[in-house]
């Protein structure tokens, strides 16, 4: 079979398009960095990839708030697409500024619609923050971290990272549904019960704030000097397992 | 129509930026403030229904789980206990919110805004003054330079968008003007041309039998500047040392930092003080550069937009060396008066030091993040001479593939200019930054201060490096101070060129020609097209909203000619204006002075001392810094700045891995120490290099694949004392660079960095710092400098000697000192072989430079980040005879000194490698997570755990 295709989208101010393709590259995907005016022209189609990746950055600069932007641009001039995309039981990642993007355009959680249904807010700490932290995996729901056993260790580095359900039948509907992905062990940016990640009620689309593009090789672990180095870093199972998804079901 | 809407936070919901607000005035000591309320204001204006302003305010500008909105609110009044304030942007400066925010409307699908402005509205609850009110607007909200308090319904562009420009032809009337006349047109132009050179130009033009342009004369200023010409290292000097007989120096720089590398001959370095950066051979297909840059009198006056731009700056100049490279990572510097100085020691126009601290900070914070490229390593000093003149470095390192790293223009290439559009901002920044800051220059030189737009840059970034892989273009070069004067200036310098200036697109209507000209608008680079490559070089931009504008050619007749809509307006030769500028001889001198000492204190627990050195500004941890920074994305770092078992410990070089696929690394590490400068300029120069070089051995690099960058800092050196001490420190880099073989391959000059206060002028200290760049072969061996388990060896590397002149340990104890840390280059480079040796050999477990604090210091980082304790003992180490006393041989601060830790089982091996060079086996790493240290008398010189030590080297800067 042909290797899975991953469409990267790339505007104004993403930043982690290129690490976010080795990634997928080294978990056996065939990644393409396409620019969101491609799409909008039409001059390339996300019918053509099996998984859409929206990775870290800061598309137009954060600008009103984080995500913001991209996320009405995304609603306005592939919001079709992208449902069709989700329809056809494709896969969807986004990372940091493309989690951001995610809810904020109303695809996460999507628990009824692509109502809005939460947001992430600045950091308590009020500032920007670079660090990294120990992710605890709740539930099976999400084909993006199946088999991943344990806590996984990823960089965190983002100033408006705070999760915040729309109101408690939000929270109570993700965690019925399995919808919360990764936990925070020691929460950074005061997100609402630590949550770190979520997906849809689909389990395929996964968006999260740690960067785990940042951690899937042994030289990327901040202590790899005392603990010994290994092959793969922790992040390196979401990619896998994403396209492990892609060779055995679409 | 016009829409005002007011964003703020929903009830309940926390607000971290009102929370520092409040946090920040309890420091300017204003008590009775409850709560901090910040809400965003957006104008939009244009052809825009209320029904389209609504679902703009609905759906695009507020969060609705966060946040609501305000439609069409009136401007609030301030009552009792209640304060209210409203911020906007001067006219002019770049508000990059508004160009977001216009694509997003758009995108919407509505098309009538012509307009969005933003505003920051303060609603302050509590008791206070207005006075007090006033301080806390002036101190924490705003910063005249680039915003104003919003006073009438509306604020009014009028300057800047309003009003057209007619073209009028000025020039300047000097053939008949006297010497007086002279300097006050070049006083009155702010063009900071001394009389001999205004007597040279007024030469050139009577020789024309005409009166130059006010464009021309700009032109020449900007071009003749020190910034843009480094009068001083180019020029001839006359240096006497102490008694001796003087000796003229022509060519500071080619006689001392450049002569190290012509000697060297190093086969590796590929272009070296030639281009925007210097670049080394990294492996067989790519080239890797480094630069660092200085960005200090927009930093006093706007410490964020000063910061920001000042990294845009240096980024820039990557992007434009050879044919450009693709940014990977930024180092950062910073030198800052004391941030707990008192306020009625700030000098009167200057900001003070902590709130210059945090501008910085978040203007890098915000610019590096924004642009997606690490800031990896760094360092912030501290001392009361910088508090009216901060220092902030910033260097960035950059790949390109081998065949990209030359240019050349060509006759009848098309000049074009890439990125942002020009504006009134930072009009003379070249030589704003060539002269003295004084209590004044807010006023006179507020224009050349501006605010970047980190996301202009990332798209240009993006779009220039596809240009560059399909060899669109001829040549590139940045704008930077100066703007298109300079760039094109220097790009046509053997060739001529040909500039229409009403061609360069605007950021509003109303420049005249000089203005576009000189103008340094940020995130603009020009390129040499190829007629024939135009259209697939414009189609590049286009696709990805970049702006891309033919504005001229290049030409072959050695001449700059600018028109404006036909009229010329700039007709000077190309060699006048490049080696026209007379070279002059200066006076310069140098003499050692001498400080007063003071009694050793007696031996005994020197545990207080040790807590006293690692709470040191200098010291300290850094980590409130550190964290704002994304130092991970790329995802290329192998050793990190903050290392150890809590991801805390200060490391001593960053290394990063730029090819996912290959194990070869880039070691980064800078070597800086002003205080040694008080005392001899030479010896500072050498321990910078030193320090520098150990950072980079202490992880596992190597000295012969290590190349150096200079970064002058100094005060005023048309005074001989001034240019003495920069002198001295140019002959302590060839000395020891050369000594320990290590090429310079780029620099930079800051001179003029001096502050005046009731015509007084205080000169920061001499300040040089040393960032090397090192390729390791294997990342895989780098060793970090945490302890890593009990049992394991702790030796101390190199000889210590009683060198306590300019230590950290005389800091604390308010003295200078004269016995300055000397380099001894022939052990010292046996030493730094060995070290790498073992590390290769991976024998070292854990490796330490021993800097700021000496052997004290070192211990104590080495236990608390590896979360071990460790006991030793003094009696062991390696010293001199005359390091008698315990302090001495804790705190010296001698150079080429390492701390290793090694396996019981390698301890042979270990020995065995590290032959002829002293070590000394001092003690062994423990579980017990105490430090304990034996004293030349067998009793305790230090006992105490390392929790203490690390609160007290965590405490100051825990912000």
């Amino acid at each position: 079979m042909n290797k899975p295709r991953i469409l990267i989208l790339r505007t104004a101010g993403t930043n982690c398009d290129r690490e976010t393709a080795f990634a997928f590259e080294l978990a056996g995907g065939e990644p393409d960095l396409v620019h969101i005016n491609e799409l909008a022209r039409g001059e390339k189609s996300l019918r053509d990839y099996q998984i859409f990746a929206i990775p870290g950055g800061f598309t137009y600069g954060d600008d009103i708030a984080s995500g913001k932007i991209l996320a009405n641009e995304v609603r306005y001039k592939l919001g079709e697409e992208t449902k069709n995309f989700i329809n056809a039981g494709k896969l969807v990642i986004g990372i940091c500024n493309g989690f951001q993007a995610l809810v904020k355009a109303g695809f996460l959680p999507a628990i009824s619609g692509n109502d809005i249904e939460a947001t992430l807010s600045f950091n308590n700490s009020g500032s920007f923050i670079a660090k990294w932290v120990e992710l605890g995996k709740s539930g099976d729901r999400c084909v993006w971290t199946k088999g991943v056993k344990g806590r996984m260790y990823l960089p965190i580095a983002h100033g408006e990272g705070k999760f915040i359900p729309r109101d408690k039948d939000v929270l109570r509907a993700l965690r019925k549904n399995g919808q919360v992905v990764f936990r925070y062990e020691d929460n950074p940016n005061g997100s609402v019960d630590d949550i770190a990640g979520i997906c849809d009620t689909t389990g395929r689309i996964l968006g999260m704030m740690p960067h785990p593009e940042r951690h899937v090789l042994g030289t990327q672990h901040p202590q790899w000097t005392r603990k010994g180095l290994k092959r793969y870093g922790d992040g390196f199972d979401i990619f896998k397992n994403g396209i492990q998804y892609v060779k055995e079901f679409l | 129509m016009e829409w005002k809407i007011e964003i703020r936070n929903k009830r309940g919901i926390f607000d971290p930026s009102g929370n520092g607000i409040k946090k920040d005035i309890l420091d300017l000591a204003i008590k009775g403030v409850k709560r901090v309320d910040v809400s965003q204001v957006f104008i939009v204006s244009g052809d825009v229904s209320e029904s389209d302003a609504r679902r703009i305010a609905a759906e695009l500008l507020t969060d609705s789980i966060t946040q609501e909105y305000e439609f069409g609110a009136r401007r609030a009044e301030s009552g009792a206990g209640r304060r209210i304030v409203e911020i906007a942007y001067n006219p002019g400066v770049m508000d990059p919110v508004e160009e977001s925010a216009r694509k997003a409307v758009k995108d919407m699908g509505i098309y009538g805004v012509r307009a969005i402005k933003t505003e920051k509205k303060y609603v302050i609850e509590g008791r206070i003054t207005e006075p007090e009110f006033k301080i806390i607007c002036e101190k924490l909200l705003y910063n005249k330079v680039i915003q104003h308090v919003v006073r009438t319904q509306r604020h009014k562009d009028a300057k800047t968008q309003g009003v057209g420009y007619k073209f009028k032809l000025i020039t300047v009337d000097i053939l008949g003007a006297n010497d007086k006349k002279l300097i006050n047109i070049s006083r009155r132009g702010q063009l900071f041309l001394n009389l001999r050179e205004m007597r040279e130009i007024q030469k050139y033009f009577k020789r024309l039998g005409r009166n130059p342009t006010d464009c021309e004369l700009e032109t020449i200023a900007q071009t003749w500047s020190e910034h843009c010409a480094h009068k001083t290292f180019r020029g001839v000097i006359s240096y006497k040392e102490g008694d001796k007989k003087p000796i003229i120096i022509d060519n500071l720089l080619k006689s001392t930092i450049a002569k190290v590398t012509r000697e060297l001959k190093r086969p590796w370095c590929v272009s070296v003080f030639k281009d925007n950066a210097g670049i080394v051979r990294f492996d067989k297909e790519d080239n890797i550069c480094f630069k660092v840059e200085t960005h200090n009198h927009p930093s006093a006056l706007e410490p964020y937009g000063g910061a920001g731009t000042g990294i845009g700056g240096v980024i820039r100049d990557i992007l434009g060396v050879g044919l450009a490279a693709r940014p990977i990572m930024n180092t950062d510097i910073f030198c800052f008066g004391r941030p707990d100085t008192p306020q009625n020691k700030v000098p009167k126009g200057m900001l003070h030091p902590k709130r210059i601290m945090k501008g910085v900070v978040s203007g890098v914070r915000d610019y590096g993040n924004r642009m997606g490229i690490p800031t990896a390593n760094g360092a912030v000093l501290f001392d009361d001479k910088y508090i009216g003149n901060p220092l902030v470095y910033c260097g960035t390192i950059g790949i390109m593939p081998k065949d990209k790293s030359f240019k050349a223009a060509k006759r009848g290439d098309l000049i074009v200019a890439v990125g942002g559009r020009t504006g009134r901002d930072g009009i003379h920044g070249a030589t704003f930054s060539s002269g003295e800051l004084t209590h004044k220059s807010e006023e006179i030189s507020g224009g050349a201060v501006q605010i970047g737009n980190p996301i202009m840059e990332k798209k240009v970034t993006d779009t220039l490096l596809k240009a560059r892989d399909r060899d669109l273009y001829n040549a590139i070069t940045d704008c930077g101070a100066g703007g298109f004067s300079s760039a094109i200036g220097e790009m046509g310098q053997d060739l001529g060129a040909e500039v229409d200036l009403e061609k360069a697109p605007l950021k509003y209507r109303g420049l005249s020609y000089t203005e576009i000209w000189i103008s340094e608008a940020q995130e603009r680079m020009v390129l040499a097209v190829p007629r024939e490559k135009l259209k697939e070089l414009l189609d590049i931009f286009k696709k990805e909203d970049v702006e891309a504008t033919v504005v001229g050619c290049f030409t072959s007749n050695k001449r700059l000619r600018l028109r404006y809509e036909g009229n010329i307006v700039c007709d000077l030769d190309m060699g006048f204006l490049h080696d026209g500028i007379p070279r002059f001889e200066r006076g310069a001198a140098w003499s050692r002075p001498v400080y007063k000492e003071r009694a050793e204190t007696p031996s005994g627990d020197l545990t207080p001392y040790l807590l006293k050195v690692l709470g040191s500004w200098n010291v300290a941890s850094k980590e409130w810094v550190i964290r704002q920074y994304d130092h991970e994305v790329q995802g290329q770092s192998v050793l990190k700045p903050l290392v150890g078992v809590r991801n805390d410990g200060p490391g001593d070089a960053a290394v990063i891995r730029p090819k996912f696929n290959s194990k070869k690394g880039i070691v980064i590490s800078n070597g800086i120490n002003p205080r040694y400068g008080f005392i001899d300029p030479y010896w500072m120069a050498a321990s910078c290099i030193d320090e520098a070089l150990r950072q980079v051995t202490a992880v596992g690099g190597s000295l012969k694949n290590t190349a150096i960058l200079d970064n002058f800092c100094w005060g005023n050196t048309d005074k001989p004392d001034r240019l003495g001490s920069l002198v001295r420190a140019s002959f302590g880099c060839y000395d020891i660079a050369k000594g320990y073989g290590v090429p310079f391959i780029s620099g930079k000059d800051s001179l003029n960095n001096e502050y005046s206060v009731h015509g007084e002028s205080i000169s920061i200290p001499g300040t040089l710092l040393i960032s090397a760049m090192c390729v390791m072969e294997d990342v895989e061996k780098a060793v970090s400098m945490d302890f890593k388990e009990s049992g394991d060896l702790i030796y101390v590397v190199g000889e210590t000697k009683d060198e306590m002149g300019g230590s950290h340990y005389n800091l604390i104890r308010d003295i200078i000192g004269n016995s300055v840390p000397r380099v001894d280059v022939k052990t010292g480079k046996k030493i730094f072989n060995r070290v790498h040796e073992v590390i290769s050999a991976g024998l070292a477990r854990a490796c330490h430079d021993l800097s700021e604090g000496g052997i004290g210091v070192a211990l104590a980082e080495m236990a608390f980040s590896g979360g071990l304790g460790a006991e030793a003992d003094l009696r062991k180490a390696p010293r001199e005879d005359a390091a008698r006393t315990d302090s001495a041989i804790l705190f010296s601060e001698s150079n080429t000194r390492f701390i290793i830790e090694v396996r019981k089982r390698d301890k042979k091996k270990f020995e065995g490698a590290m032959k002829g060079v002293p070590i000394g086996l001092i003690g062994e790493v423990r579980d017990k997570k105490d430090l304990r240290i034996r004293g030349l008398s067998g009793e305790d010189a230090v006992n105490v755990s390392i929790d203490k030590l690390k609160e007290a080297w965590q405490r100051p800067l825990k912000w």
